[in-house]
């Protein structure tokens, strides 16, 4: 069991957005800033964070190690853990922070190649998490809850887990049950609105073969957007901006090559929190969903009689 | 047909070597990580018992030149399941970075290469991203990362050179 890290001071951590965050999910960032500012977490920026790492592992390991161990530095000099919005980047910095932590051959390996060509090191220090599980372990259901202010309880939504929130489980110290998770499930209970259980809810969205064949990732998404539309959904829900790419960029895409009309609004959990924390839809990115959301935020602003 | 004077059986030892490869040996063929693959239930394409069994055998030109290692979508259901811990979207890696150094990469691959090289990420922070960052209020971001670009050179992944126009 390796050291216990420290509880971050004051809920601070340093927010790591990623390829993907700022270029295509800008709606995930703002409602994120909104909500953590609403429960009192604060976030700090790196403007010189890189891609985390990930697209190259398939390539080369240790350009991958190069790479998450150089934002990891990047972090560990600021002092606060690092709060990721997706969950293929906190997989990738959970998995090369665990490498470097565990093996210190390995890691001194990595510092005298990142040290000679960046001019840093990296010493283990730095603990990394994605913000659904910074809201369900530090903040709480029951606190969120307290916070509600819209009675959200005739919103019907999915739950879209993706994989790296909770896989390799081994790199999350086994936190959750990864055949059988429940955070996502009880943070959107916490806001009141109802989590609904579906075939194949912890599938893959299929991101991880999109640039290698797009048909074949159309063809995973479209089978959960399928088994989610028979349960009647109002929303998806997602924690990943990837899986975004696959259900809200590509559904029309997936509406066209399969004959097939979904038109299923995707919130992000914490623009589903923001609503029910009474935030204005406009403060939570929501003009920025594709997919209309505004019968919705029509159902979720209804006051409590 | 498989002719075994066309096998490597040094091939396993190979990826056993590589970081993520190391527990290929283990494998028993028992086939859990195909039955609930979400990729297989969409295309007989992909099919991870059957490439690791190519690998043990040493079929290592099959293997390495194949689209199909490329097909893993790194969603660890598989990894969660094993009975042997194989560890196979880790040894996908492996075997896709070995394929790598024999000349066999996608060409999708290539173009992720060159754009981490030229920005630092996936997708360009242009002046626009960060014109609606202000708008929004958003700390700005750095449009681009040299450093990403130097060590994917040291590291002989990135040889072009920049060139002037033309």
């Amino acid at each position: 069991m390796k050291k216990k890290e420290d509880q971050p001071k004051n809920n601070s951590f340093t927010l790591f957005l990623g390829c993907t965050v700022p270029v295509r999910a800008l709606n995930y960032e703002i409602a994120s800033r909104k909500v953590a500012e609403a429960l009192d977490i604060r976030f700090n920026d790196i403007p010189d964070f890189s891609c985390c790492g990930y697209p190259v592992k398939s390539i080369s390991h240790h350009a991958y190690l190069l790479m998450a161990a150089r934002n990891l530095a990047l972090a560990e000099a600021k002092g606060h853990p690092i709060c990721t919005l997706c969950s293929s980047c906190c997989g990738s910095l959970t998995e090369a922070n665990h490498e470097l932590q565990e093996d210190k051959n390995l890691r001194k390996r990595i510092n005298e190649d990142l040290y000679r060509w960046v001019g840093m090191r990296y010493e283990g220090e730095v603990r990394v998490q994605h913000l659904t599980r910074i809201l369900h372990q530090e903040i709480g259901v029951r606190k969120i809850s307290e916070k509600v202010q819209s009675d959200l309880s005739s919103l019907r939504v999915a739950p879209h887990y993706g994989c790296h929130y909770t896989k390799p489980s081994a790199i999350y110290e086994k936190l959750e049950d990864p055949e059988n998770p429940k955070s996502l499930d009880e943070l959107i209970r916490a806001t009141g609105a109802q989590s609904l259980s579906y075939e194949d809810k912890l599938s893959c969205c299929g991101g991880g073969v999109l640039a290698i064949d797009e048909q074949v990732a159309l063809g995973m998404a479209q089978r959960k957007l399928e088994h989610i539309q028979a349960k009647k959904a109002d929303a998806i829900v997602l924690i990943c901006p990837f899986c975004s790419v696959m259900y809200e960029s590509n559904q029309k895409k997936i509406e066209k090559v399969f004959e097939k009309e979904y038109k299923l609004p995707v919130l992000y959990y914490p623009q589903l929190l923001g609503l029910a924390l009474g935030i204005e839809p406009d403060e939570l990115g929501l003009k920025m969903n594709r997919i209309r959301t505004t019968d919705l935020v029509k159902k979720a602003l209804r006051r409590p009689a | 047909m498989i002719h075994s004077k066309d096998l490597d059986p040094h091939f396993k030892l190979l990826i056993a070597k590589e970081p993520g490869g190391e527990n290929i040996k283990k494998c028993f063929s028992c086939g859990t990580c195909t039955a609930g693959c979400p990729v297989r239930e969409i295309t007989d394409r992909y099919n991870p018992r059957k490439i690791i069994r190519m690998a043990l055998l040493g079929m290592k030109k099959e293997v390495l030149s194949s689209q199909f290692i490329w097909l893993c979508s790194s969603c660890y259901t598989c990894y969660e399941r094993c009975p042997q811990d194989v560890r196979i979207p880790e040894l996908m890696n492996a075997i896709k970075n070995i394929a790598v150094r024999e000349g066999y990469i996608p060409s999708a691959m290539k173009i992720q290469i060159e754009l981490l090289s030229a920005f630092g990420r996936l997708l360009e922070i242009t002046e626009f991203e960060n014109d609606k960052r202000k708008e929004f209020g958003l700390p700005l971001i750095q449009g681009r990362t040299e450093e990403v670009k130097k060590i994917l050179k040291e590291l002989g992944l990135q040889h072009e050179e920049e060139r002037g126009p033309a």
